[in-house]
């Protein structure tokens, strides 16, 4: 099952990357393992550069929790974070849409381009950047609100309110849940399952349509057949979006992700290439020893 | 069970004496604080029955105990409330939102966190010298005036009222927050959408609670010069007032033992009757919040 699900994700994956966007971001220099990783793959040279980090560090007061990280994630691929708990695995997806911003002693060196544009250059407005990347959490945490209020939140502070419940109607079809609860959009999204309330935060992250996802960990506080479901669905957003996943779960990693980037202690991006080259012949050994299962 | 008292199942016994003992410690604590506020209750009630009726809540203040009433005390308590809640829920709730989401954790908040926790604490006659000086003497709003008054009360609440909605914000998941900002959402819109709707039956409770200690306070009247008694009902925010308490106090000093007793019980009652209704709307509100929520 996981094969065939590997294998029609990428089969999809190649379609729909024929109508891409041809690639803005040449690679740079000092991506020694991104260039290694993509010599492995096939579609590398027309991929699209959607996120790319250069000299990234990121400190929480004197900790260093990420550093000099160098990385480009695709456009409209699922691209897997792993490593061991503490490594700056989530740390690094909140520094892509500025979360980080939120905790007071953060403070982030390096560079991290988003289209192309350094997120933490003055100019850049973190809400507005949010707006363009959706976010999906840990555990679900829809609002006490109705079904519907929870999926239109976004299109509400972006103060988009034509269409609203067509949109809203599209964003829980595309998470897989409409035909679960198109008859209780009234009701609260609390008296939802943990696997639905979980796509009904994904609902609410796709509503706004963003170009990028990023999912902290989404099914590690789910049952395996609600885990399943969700992992299935990000295979399907991969074709309209980009997807960043940060698992703990190695084999979830190796199901549902095009690409893989191996965090490991201090906050240090060992290597970063296609899921199977990672999986199967890892360049480092310590990645290695990580998913065999030495340490971490 | 049989096995267990039986004591021959090769487990032995363990003691519960302590267990037990502790048990009915813990009852009589809390027994102590119901039953003699069940006999102060039962004790007024029987000193009121007979003086409380519609006579004594219609009429204004007499000499005569037979025909004295309660209703200016009554009215003035009540318009003194309305202006207390409206006061201090803005300016408490505005506090707590910035001390809770804007404010960071530097000295200057810690030191001002810590200055309204000591205000809680302060005494009401202190907060009446307060409401003397500044709002009688330097702001000249007059003696006694329902808005000197209700201005004095409600600084001495609004301490009570901030720390109780600071606790009800923190108490929202910070998840909630998270989800919000990652919507793009910005400060005000979190506030107002997420933490504010679900922070709202706390923060309900605890002005409640502070309205109602504000509604036993005699002190910070007497200090601001409000009239121990008054004939009529305040028509303007300038009308001299008095409240139940004080006219309470009032008519306790009185020589007749008809005010000592019945007088006084049958106002105390009203003032218990009414504490409770407020007490009672507020619960009710709450509670619609709390179904919304869910």
């Amino acid at each position: 099952m996981t094969n065939e699900q590997m294998t029609s994700s990428e089969t999809e994956s190649t379609d729909e990357h024929e109508h891409g966007r041809e690639q803005q971001t040449a690679p740079t220099p000092g991506s020694g393992l991104t260039d290694d990783a993509d010599g492995g793959g096939t579609r590398s040279e027309t991929e699209r550069t959607v996120l790319e980090a250069r000299n990234l560090d990121v400190f929480y007061g004197d900790e260093q929790a990420l550093r000099d990280v160098d990385i480009d994630i695709p456009e409209n691929r699922v691209t897997a974070v792993i490593g061991p708990s503490g490594c700056g695995k989530s740390t690094f997806l909140r520094s892509i849409n500025r979360m980080n911003d939120l905790v007071d002693t953060c403070r982030v060196d390096g560079k991290l381009a988003f289209d192309g544009k350094n997120v933490y250059d003055e100019d850049v407005d973190p809400v507005a950047l949010r707006r363009k990347i959706g976010m999906v959490f840990q555990s679900p945490n829809p609002f006490p609100k109705s079904i519907r209020d929870n999926v239109a939140y976004g299109l509400e502070v972006q103060g988009i309110d034509d269409n609203v419940d067509e949109a809203v109607e599209q964003a829980l079809k595309r998470a897989a849940l409409w035909d679960e609860v198109k008859d209780q959009l009234d009701e609260s999204g609390l008296e939802l399952s943990g696997g639905q309330q979980q796509r009904l935060c994904i609902a609410r992250a796709i509503a706004t349509d963003p170009e990028v996802i990023l999912m902290d960990e989404p099914a590690s506080a789910l049952d395996p057949v609600a885990t399943s479901k969700i992992e299935d669905l990000i295979e399907d957003l991969a074709e309209e979006y980009t997807v960043v996943i940060v698992t703990h779960n190695m084999q979830q990693a190796a199901r549902i992700s095009d690409k893989t980037a191996v965090f490991l202690t201090g906050g240090e991006l060992v290597e970063f290439g296609e899921t199977n080259q990672i999986f199967e012949n890892p360049d480092h050994d310590r990645v290695e020893d990580y998913i065999t299962g030495k340490f971490g | 069970m049989a096995t267990e008292t039986g004591g021959d199942t090769g487990f032995g016994q363990v003691s519960r004496a302590k267990d037990v003992a502790f048990r009915y410690v813990t009852l009589a604590a809390t027994l102590v604080g119901i039953v003699s506020l069940a006999i102060l209750l039962a004790y007024v009630t029987v000193d009121a029955v007979g003086w409380l009726d519609w006579q004594f809540l219609t009429s204004p203040p007499h000499p005569d105990p037979f025909e004295a009433g309660y209703y200016p005390a009554l009215v003035g308590s009540i318009a003194l409330m309305v202006l207390i809640a409206l006061v201090t829920f803005p300016l408490g709730v505005g506090a707590a939102i910035y001390l809770e989401e804007y404010a960071s954790d530097n000295l200057l908040t810690r030191f001002i966190q810590l200055n309204i926790a000591n205000l809680a604490g302060v005494p009401s006659v202190v907060y009446g010298l307060l409401g003397l000086g500044l709002f009688v003497g330097l702001l000249n709003l007059g003696f006694g005036t329902l808005l000197v008054a209700g201005f004095t009360v409600s600084l001495l609440v609004l301490p009570i009222v901030i720390i109780s909605a600071q606790e009800a914000i923190r108490a929202v998941p910070d998840s909630q927050r998270q989800a919000s900002y990652g919507m793009g959402a910005t400060k005000w819109q979190t506030i107002r959408n997420v933490v504010l709707p679900r922070a709202m039956p706390g923060i309900m409770t605890g002005t409640i609670l502070a309205l109602g200690r504000a509604i036993g306070e005699t002190a910070p009247l007497i200090m601001i010069g409000a009239p121990t008694t008054v004939f009529g009902v305040p028509n303007s925010l300038f009308s001299k007032i008095s409240a139940m308490p004080m006219q309470i106090y009032t008519w306790a000093q009185y020589p007749s033992t008809e005010f000592q007793y019945g007088v006084v019980a049958a106002s105390a009652v009203t003032l218990l009757a009414v504490l409770l209704t407020i007490n009672s709307i507020a619960i009710l509100i709450r509670n619609k919040y709390q179904q919304q929520q869910s």
